[in-house]
């Protein structure tokens, strides 16, 4: 196989950018993926078996077969649990990763949440640090992504937000019902309610054409590919450079090493299963927070014996997605007009300065709901079964709304990925296995916001609520995972730099959610995309033909 | 709503002339009874997993956790079928769970009234499954979800026929929203 410059190790929203900026700076790429290659065709509206509602798979990947995973519990026990399963913290394996088939709410964090220690001081026993870089080294990098990748929203009805240079590209969605009744409300609590920034075509951009507001978004690969993700944006580019290459269906096994200590390529399995080596001048892992740090645990040689970048005993700590709390209100009038994507409005006004709590969280009201979402998000005491639940839910599917939001995790060292002893996958290698969990303190500020959404409800005339809140029993990594390979600047308690190089190897970074030091009380892939362009400017500035100017 | 070849593999190949001794025996002697309780697997004539026994038995769980109506019950709408399909598909590794918690609530039932649990009467079939929610909570809650995504979920797999609760919910099907409402000749500011 032909050596090249650059290996990427998966081809989501990180992967597919740095893929797409390589290739355009005139490097030769080879883009690995473990997943398949969806389209808007792959768009089945069906109900049991999406990304979010899992009972019948997912339908983006991992399949159930031959991928498992471990999950340790608080008392030790282990169990080994399967992709559609939630404790597994599944993140799709597909081109686009996650963005096929996410919500795309595209939000910047604001500037407090890169310096969350300086803020707050980190709680005792939680591993809270400040990044070392800050929104101002992102802010050109965050415009990029909304430009390129396609964002839609507006931003004016809030002044809680970093500074930005331009407006988002494309005006927000018409709104929807809940919209016009949850906005007058927040404005009378005093809040800042504004539509929520999407990577959803709002108008025809990008040379596809915009939302036709269906009920199947969230969990679901757009019908009409209005939704943007990595996959109809930056990898058509990529590839249309003639510089690059996607594989699909091949599962990277291990980063190569020579005897000097510098990577030479990737062995992986192709989609015969065929171990395959492709030789490059470097690689970027961007598999996501547990895939990249289960892949650099896995690239275990004489010079790394605890596996690559692992030096420290950092690769995998810090695991934290979002604790995601919130609230159901009940009306006496139809909340629901079957409008598309559902979730519109938000406030950010709580996601800081709350005195006595280390950060908060973004509020927006849920994505439209299909009727097994309400199953059991029906008022307190609604009978579990019986002529009494079925009542209630012609009683309250269209006449309810979900305010919720993701909780910044104070994240622990204890939260961490790290390899089974036993447990293999269907190539034979060692699988991920989760342990610990978030900082307690978490949840505490997520039971706040969950009031607040409560209040929030009440003012917009909700007659009965019931709150969303919880002490989850382990990290909740899912879709929001991040921070294994945490960025910093001392080797010794992180694993990449400021530019996601890993520490000890100048030719492997780690580009995605992994280096993620906090992971702020948004959604987080607009920052992914943000590092993921930030990362491969720096790649490419210091790319001097075969190697690195030092 | 054509079921996908991928999601049931099973559909054409099935059974047909390959019914096992038992399922044989159980068609044979029960012929019909799929037709009686309303939630056969229509033009094929028998179960993918469940005896005809274990069907009647889930049928009668699956319609006090949603009765009938107005709109109606669990099995009338198809929900065994897509339990059914499923125990040999997704949900395999429940099949075990399903054996012994039917031959449980079937048990239950004999010993407390005598009697199958599908001949009970409503409200003693209420009682009973009141029980099993209690005695065995995993088995119950697992059933419970089962009917639930059936009847609320996708038609494509069985349950939820011709959308029906969907209607119940007031929910158009197939929805209304297309591409005609609006007008893509608009610029873009890109």
């Amino acid at each position: 196989m032909k050596r090249v410059n650059a290996v990427v190790v998966g081809a989501g929203a990180a992967g597919g950018i740095v893929a797409k900026e390589l290739a355009v700076a005139g490097l030769s790429v080879v883009l690995l993926e473990r997943g398949k290659w969806y389209t808007a065709y792959d768009c089945r509206k069906d109900d049991l078996r999406n990304q979010r509602t899992t009972v019948l798979g997912n339908a983006f990947g991992p399949d159930d077969e031959g991928n498992p995973r471990v999950w340790a519990d608080a008392g030790g026990a282990a169990h080994t649990v399967l992709p559609s399963e939630g404790s597994y913290q599944n993140d799709a394996a597909c081109v686009g990763g996650g963005t096929l088939s996410y919500g795309a709410q595209a939000w910047r964090y604001l500037p407090q949440d890169f310096r969350m220690r300086s803020t707050y001081g980190a709680p005792e026993g939680s591993s809270l640090e400040d990044w070392p870089i800050g929104y101002d080294d992102l802010e050109p990098f965050y415009e990029k992504a909304e430009y390129e990748i396609g964002i839609s929203g507006d931003y004016s009805g809030t002044p809680f937000h970093g500074p930005r240079k331009r407006p988002l590209p494309m005006p927000p969605l018409p709104p929807g019902r809940e919209f016009s009744i949850l906005e007058p409300a927040a404005k009378r609590l005093g809040l800042h309610p504004f539509h929520i920034p999407m990577a959803r075509n709002s108008v025809p951009y990008n040379g596809r054409g915009p939302c036709m507001r269906c009920r199947w978004c969230c969990g679901f690969a757009c019908e009409v590919d209005a939704k943007n993700g990595s996959q109809n944006t930056v990898i058509p580019v990529a590839l249309n450079t003639g510089n690059c290459e996607l594989r699909t269906e091949c599962m990277a096994s291990e980063i190569l090493t020579d005897e000097r200590g510098r990577a030479r390529g990737v062995s992986y399995f192709d989609a015969r299963g065929r171990l395959q080596e492709q030789l490059s001048d470097l690689v970027v892992v961007s598999g996501c927070a547990t895939e990249s740090a289960r892949l650099l645990l896995n690239s275990k040689s004489r010079l790394f014996p605890e596996g690559l970048g692992n030096r420290h005993d950092q690769v995998g700590r810090h695991l934290q997605g979002h604790h995601y709390t919130g609230a159901v209100g009940y009306f006496d009038f139809e909340t629901y007009d079957d409008v598309g994507p559902g979730a519109t409005i938000a406030i950010t006004d709580y996601n800081h300065g709350t005195p006595g709590l280390c950060g908060g969280g973004m509020l927006a009201n849920e994505f439209i709901r299909l009727p097994i979402h309400m199953i059991d998000r029906l008022p307190a005491k609604t009978p579990r079964w019986g002529l009494g639940h079925k009542q209630a839910m012609r009683d309250w599917h269209k006449r309810s709304i979900v305010i919720m939001g993701p909780t910044q995790q104070i994240p622990t060292a204890e939260g961490r990925v790290t390899l089974d002893p036993t447990v293999r996958d269907k190539w034979g290698l060692p699988v991920v296995r989760l342990s610990g969990n978030v900082h307690p303190h978490t949840f505490e500020i997520g039971e706040v916001q969950a009031k607040r959404a409560e209040a929030w409800l009440k003012e917009a005339g909700a007659i009965d609520t019931s709150l969303m809140s919880y002490k989850a029993e382990m990290v909740s990594a899912g879709q929001h995972q991040a921070g294994t390979c945490r960025m910093g600047n001392d080797p010794r308690s992180s694993v990449v730099d400021r530019n996601c190089r890993i520490h000890e190897v100048d030719n492997v970074f780690v580009i995605d959610s992994s280096v993620h030091v906090t992971n702020g009380g948004f959604n987080p892939v607009l920052t992914i995309m943000a590092i993921a362009y930030f990362a491969s400017e720096a790649l490419v500035r210091n790319w001097k033909g075969t190697g690195f100017r030092s | 709503m054509e079921p996908d070849p991928r999601e049931i593999p099973m559909l054409t190949s099935r059974k047909a002339g390959h019914l096992t001794r038992r399922q044989f025996v159980a068609a044979g002697a029960l012929g019909g009874a799929a037709i009686a309780v309303g939630c056969g697997s229509g033009k094929h004539g028998n179960w993918e997993f469940l005896s005809e026994e274990q069907a009647r038995t889930l049928a009668a769980i699956c319609d006090q956790i949603i009765p009938a109506d107005d709109f109606p019950s669990a099995s009338q709408a198809g929900v065994l079928t897509y339990i059914d399909r499923q125990l040999v598909r997704h949900f395999r590794r429940f099949q075990d769970a399903y054996r012994s918690g039917l031959e449980q609530a079937q048990a239950m039932s004999r010993k407390r009234f005598g009697q199958d649990l599908d001949l009970l009467s409503q409200q003693q079939q209420f009682e009973l499954v009141s029980s099993l929610s209690e005695q065995n909570r995993e088995f119950f809650e697992l059933v419970r979800g089962h009917t639930l995504e059936g009847y609320y979920g996708s038609p494509r797999h069985g349950g939820n026929r011709d959308a029906v609760s969907w209607r119940m919910l007031g929910l158009p099907e197939p929805p209304p929203l297309g591409r005609a409402q609006y007008d893509l000749r608009k610029g873009s500011p890109s």
